[in-house]
């Protein structure tokens, strides 16, 4: 959609505001939030980790220091060891220390975070495409099809959604892909909701008579029409949606659920160390934080999308 | 006013029939998708032929789709809810067993979320953008993007470790000090009580709720002893549900405090903090009640991974458990409670917001 404000003849003598569009609004009042500038600055350095682990990563995140040239005499568990911190120098790097298996956690857990983001993603996307479908086909044609659509809805938010995806796993079997498939079902009945309400508005409007009118078809105004301006809410869901998916699966593994060894995933690598908490907290409190950076990122850039995207908050321009 | 609303009330509980319809549909579901076969996935892999011939008659799984739906919706509306193979019980007998545990834990999180919430968010839109107010909402934000069962094991580690030998050490597993024991309320006030009976069952629960039974039968130090062992568990499952009531109760202040009247009130010359208190608080209490119905669910699924990290042999335990040794009816049987159990929840929710707003159309 461009709602540019159209150029006047004020214009010629420099009086007229420049043209701005609702995404450089939107992005100009993000950027005017510091919570959302650190949101953005804390993923972007994530993305650069995910990029770039195989290059940065001292070791690679299956390999046992046991099988390094030459072995390294190490204990499994073994305290965060960083020589300019005055960790005696015969003793090999590791800067948070070594895994159950001897394996580099500092490695680990820079390849966790394409994990992380990637279940992220991929659990939003997959909810939000079939969500928007359902959601909009249940607005824009009503009835009984959104009838069933919305009880069926309902029905899954019936459960609390970490019980509804830990049923649903519990039939496929663990796993990552089922883990991420569960979380993605369980998230749908969200953006169904949010988008049936958009659809709702839209479709009285008059732009959508006209084309109707003018013998678009029932799927040219669905998704040309109507889709377009019901993005915002979307964003705002999607990336919050994020977050909650994030903490979901990292759940999900914790349990044994989702990503199975030696996958480096945080919440798997965290669940397998629980019961070392108290002779080695360092494994368990890294993949923790990591999370929480993680999860704290996507939520401060949702909350800052929300408040920049608000229509009623448009007195700033 | 009160017609009105008992229409609403049947109106919102016949809305709420089709759900639980179909929450009966998917758990059902969920029992038949099972991969492999459905009597030895319940009764466990060493269930012998003649003892699944006879668990198949007598589910009816021979019969046609329909007609064991049917079955199922009749089981369950008797209160039949299937049996463990594990446990060899009926899973109703482990809920007696298991809810409490679970029901004690998110109560006292609920508890402490709302007690150190709503100030921090009242205080916070009191004193917009001071630097309580950036700190409330810096924490507020942390809150919620941490995994619940890693704040778990660091309080642990603080508190049962760390601070082992100071007066603020805490325990970090189990419900009470081995050796020490609790008495039924019922039987320390010298009540004859018939197995079986409605009566039994009602104080055979509340009994096994520790913190409650500790004080009904006056047992103080096992009262302590709950309550220093709850602290920790509830403490990281209050977090989540904290964070966002605090975040609701500053927005939904921070609107109410705008309005017209708050300005008319302290014109008339009022105490600020009875405004604050009086005027503004109760206007903003409404989506208070939003926000903590909507935090039952996460709170369920909470519980599942403080359990699980404090060793609590609660309904999250029982599930996860459960679930690594395929014990199917448990996880079924569960699922059907815990699902009914939140539709009537929501339906509460949904009810008492109604009664607390006038303005809310109930048609």
């Amino acid at each position: 959609m461009d709602l540019a404000v159209s150029p006047t003849a004020l214009d010629i003598e420099g009086l007229a505001p420049r043209s701005v569009s609702l995404w450089q609004v939107a992005a100009r009042r993000l950027f005017r939030r510091k919570s959302a500038i650190l949101g953005m600055v804390l993923l972007g350095i994530l993305f650069l980790v995910a990029l770039t682990a195989q290059w940065i990563a001292p070791y690679s995140p299956t390999l046992s220091m046991l099988d390094v040239n030459p072995p390294q005499g190490l204990s499994k568990r073994s305290p965060p060891c960083i020589h300019a911190l005055g960790c005696p120098a015969d003793q090999p790097e590791h800067i948070v220390g070594t895994d159950g298996n001897i394996r580099d956690e500092f490695s680990r857990l820079l390849y966790g975070s394409r994990l992380s983001l990637l279940v992220g993603f991929s659990t939003v996307t997959f909810a939000i495409i079939i969500g928007t479908v359902l959601g909009a086909l249940g607005g824009y044609f009503g009835g009984w099809i959104d009838n069933l659509i919305m009880r069926v809805m309902d029905v899954l938010l019936a459960f609390p959604s970490l019980l509804l995806a830990i049923a649903i796993v519990t039939v496929l079997g663990p796993g990552l892909i089922n883990a991420l498939l569960a979380i993605g079902i369980v998230s749908i009945p969200a953006y169904a909701r949010v988008m049936r309400a958009s659809v709702l508005t839209l479709r009285e409007m008059d732009y959508v008579s006209a084309t109707r009118a003018l013998g678009g078809s029932n799927l040219q105004i669905l998704f040309q029409r109507i889709l377009p301006n019901a993005l915002t809410p979307l964003i705002v869901q999607g990336t919050l949606g994020i977050a909650t998916a994030i903490l979901d699966a990292a759940a999900l593994s914790f349990l044994g659920l989702g990503a199975q060894p030696p996958t480096p995933e945080w919440g798997a690598m965290l669940g397998a160390e629980r019961n070392q908490v108290f002779t080695a907290p360092h494994l368990v409190f890294f993949p923790g934080f990591a999370i929480m950076i993680t999860v704290l990122s996507f939520n401060l850039i949702g909350d800052g999308l929300r408040d920049a995207l608000d229509p009623r908050l448009a007195h700033v321009s | 006013m009160g017609s009105t609303m008992t229409t609403y009330i049947i109106r919102r509980i016949l809305l709420s029939l089709p759900v639980l319809f179909g929450v009966l549909f998917a758990t059902f579901a969920l029992g038949r998708l099972i991969p492999g076969d459905p009597c030895r996935a319940i009764l466990g892999e060493k269930a012998t032929d003649a003892v699944c011939d006879a668990f198949i008659i007598r589910h009816g799984l021979d019969k046609p789709i329909p007609t064991q739906f049917r079955i199922y919706v009749g089981e369950v509306l008797q209160g039949d809810f299937g049996r463990s193979f594990r446990f060899s019980k009926p899973v109703t007998a482990l809920m007696v067993e298991r809810l409490p545990i679970t029901i004690e834990l998110s109560f006292c999180a609920l508890f402490i979320a709302i007690l150190v919430g709503v100030p921090l968010g009242v205080i916070s839109a009191v004193r917009h953008n001071s630097w309580l107010d950036v700190f409330t909402m810096l924490w507020a934000n942390t809150g919620i993007s941490m995994p619940v069962f890693w704040l778990g094991l660091m309080l642990a580690y603080v508190f049962a470790l760390a601070l082992k030998g100071t007066p603020f050490a805490l325990p970090a597993s189990g419900r009470l000090t081995a050796g020490l024991l609790t008495t039924p309320f019922w039987e320390v006030w010298g009540m004859q009580l018939s197995k079986g009976s409605f009566l039994y069952a009602i104080s055979d629960f509340v009994g096994r709720l520790n913190m409650l039974n500790a004080v009904l039968s006056g047992n103080w130090p096992v009262l302590a002893d709950a309550v220093k062992h709850l602290i920790l568990p509830a403490v990281a499952l209050s977090t989540i549900p904290m964070a966002l009531i605090a975040r609701m109760t500053r927005s939904a202040m921070l609107e109410v405090l705008g309005q017209d009247y708050i300005r008319t009130a302290r014109a008339k010359g009022l105490r600020r903090t009875v405004v604050i208190m009086k005027h503004a608080f109760r206007n903003a209490l409404l989506p208070l009640v939003t926000v903590i119905g909507l935090s039952l669910g996460g709170l369920l699924g909470g519980a599942v991974l403080t359990e699980t990290v404090f060793n609590l042999s609660g309904v999250g335990r029982i599930l996860y458990e459960a679930i690594t040794a395929r014990d199917y009816g448990i996880v079924q049987g569960f699922t059907v409670v815990i699902a009914i159990f939140f539709v009537i929840l929501n339906l509460i929710v949904d009810v008492s917001y109604a009664y607390l707003d006038p303005r809310i159309q109930l048609d």
